[in-house]
């Protein structure tokens, strides 16, 4: 006996362009939720570093809450329950803006802005207090002195960490799936309920994941010998 | 243009860093402050534009109460450079950058016009050729240098050294020094913590002793140095000396 490969059947025109339409989804969902988690982990990190005792509470509860529950239950909440306390304005808009795409993608970076917010909070630790001063002697704010002169050498020195986080926030899209987006791994199993041929069509998924992921690392080793400040 | 009116300063209950200091600089002076180590220099120099609270007393910088809660702390401290022992250059920026930082962020300056203006600052301290090199790659020296062009950088009537040269290589320290003697008395108001005291005896206006968060001296560098009035003083220049 043994299992007959028959890769022609799962790469026909039709499903190599479910294939690219999913890796299209894929890729969008990625750099949205990739830069909001950046955005949204930079600020908790800051939002942190003041010291200040009820900022420092709510950072560190988002960071607990968003690290200690399943990130498929994370979507689905935001899929099946914040619609509901929203607006029914914004809820109206959503419905007809692809609410599970944008949906998906704010749970998914909220997630990982609690990773991001503490990979960068020991960045920050570790960029000497001296630099915070020499910034604030010149008549620089907190808030100027932390984005010119702090959190840009925290990100570099959080460097490795950060693309570790970047690559597992690319694999954690998939999970968008659950509340129907049209993401590689939905488009790997539709494929496979129409030919059956399961061995084939995920191990080609597998290969396509691996692809772009070696590309985030790399991207993440030149990111490192550009901008690491062991780089000069 | 600097004075200190009956400043108190405790580190906790137990010491006081600074006792009772009142004193005065004035418009376009070179004051140097030396005393022995842990005798509250760094403490002093920094309450002058916040850097460190102070308890008690009265600073005031050009006319403004710098430590009243009203105070404008971020557009004080534009007036005043501050050069530091270890440098403190952004390591994440190019010279060119760290010069430019202050006026382009701060006083809405051009880039080209801030780069212009850093040139000028980089021949003035020598190093015209390191506007594109990042701070790993100077030596200490050079690194002092793009230091105080950074602090020149926003103009300010009031710079601050606190032990400019004692972080470096003593071959190197020839070369800061000489930058600072070209800045004194072109009317900027200089305040210099060091123990070259050879600098002191050359560009001083002033010298200030302090000694345990006491002003216990404040003379013109010939008196100080050849009569020193307190036993301390005199201990102090004797074992410098050796
Ligand atoms: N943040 C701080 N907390 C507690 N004590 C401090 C602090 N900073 C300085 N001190 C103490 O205050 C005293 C004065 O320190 P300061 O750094 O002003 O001295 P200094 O004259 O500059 O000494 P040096 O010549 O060694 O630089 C010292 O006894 C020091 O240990
Ligand atoms: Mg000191």
């Amino acid at each position: 006996m043994g299992y007959e490969f028959d890769f022609s059947a799962v790469l026909t025109d039709q499903y190599i362009g479910w294939l690219l339409s999913g890796i299209r989804i894929t890729l969008m969902l990625s750099a949205g939720a990739w830069l909001l988690s950046f955005a949204v982990g930079t600020a908790l990190a800051v939002l942190r570093a003041t010291n200040f005792k009820p900022a420092v509470w709510l950072v560190a509860t988002f960071v607990e809450i968003h690290q200690n529950i399943p990130l498929l239950v994370q979507v689905l909440f935001w899929y099946f329950a914040m619609p509901e306390i929203l607006p029914e304005a914004w809820r109206d808009w959503l419905n007809q803006n692809n609410s599970e795409f944008i949906l998906a993608m704010i749970a998914i970076a909220m997630c990982h802005a609690a990773y991001i917010s503490e990979a960068l909070r020991s960045g920050l630790r570790a960029v000497p207090v001296t630099q915070y001063e020499a910034g604030r002697s010149f008549g620089f704010s907190y808030l100027q002195t932390m984005s010119y002169i702090v959190v840009p050498q925290a990100l570099r020195l959080s460097i490795p960490p950060l693309v570790n986080h970047s690559l597992l926030l690319f694999k954690n899209t998939s999970i968008a799936m659950a509340i129907g987006v049209h993401e590689l791994t939905y488009q790997t199993r539709q494929i496979d309920s129409d030919t059956f041929r399961t061995f084939e069509i995920f191990l080609v998924a597998t290969i396509l994941y691996i692809l772009m992921s070696f590309v985030i690392m790399a991207a993440g080793n030149l990111a490192e010998r550009r901008f690491g400040m062991g780089a000069r | 243009m600097i004075s200190f009116e009956n400043v108190n300063k405790w580190y906790g209950p137990e010491l006081q860093v600074l006792n009772d200091v009142t004193a005065e600089v004035n418009k376009g002076e070179v004051v140097v402050l030396c005393g022995p180590s842990g005798s509250g220099k760094t403490t002093l120099i920094r309450t002058i534009n916040r850097l460190e609270p102070i308890n008690s007393g009265k600073i005031t910088v050009n006319g403004q109460e710098t430590h009243a809660k009203s105070a404008n702390v971020n557009r004080l401290r534009r007036e005043i450079g501050f050069v530091f022992q270890q440098f403190n250059l952004f390591p994440h920026m190019s010279v060119m950058d760290n010069i430019t930082l202050a006026p382009r962020k701060l006083k809405g300056m051009s880039r080209p016009e801030a780069e212009e203006k850093a040139l000028k600052l980089l021949a003035r301290v020598g190093l015209e050729e390191k506007a594109g090199a990042y701070p790993s790659q100077l030596s200490g020296g050079q690194s002092q240098r793009v230091a105080i062009a950074r602090s020149l950088a926003m103009d300010p009537p009031i710079i601050l050294f606190d032990e400019p040269t004692s972080a470096l290589d003593p071959e190197m320290v020839g070369e800061v020094l000489a930058v600072i003697k070209g800045l004194a008395h072109t009317g900027i108001t200089m305040m210099c913590v060091t123990h070259e005291m050879g600098f002191a005896r050359d560009v001083a206006d002033r010298v200030w002793f302090l000694d345990k968060g006491v002003l216990l001296e404040d003379a013109k560098p010939g008196e100080f140095f050849s009569n020193p009035k307190h036993p301390r003083a005199q201990r102090f220049l004797a074992d410098l000396r050796h």
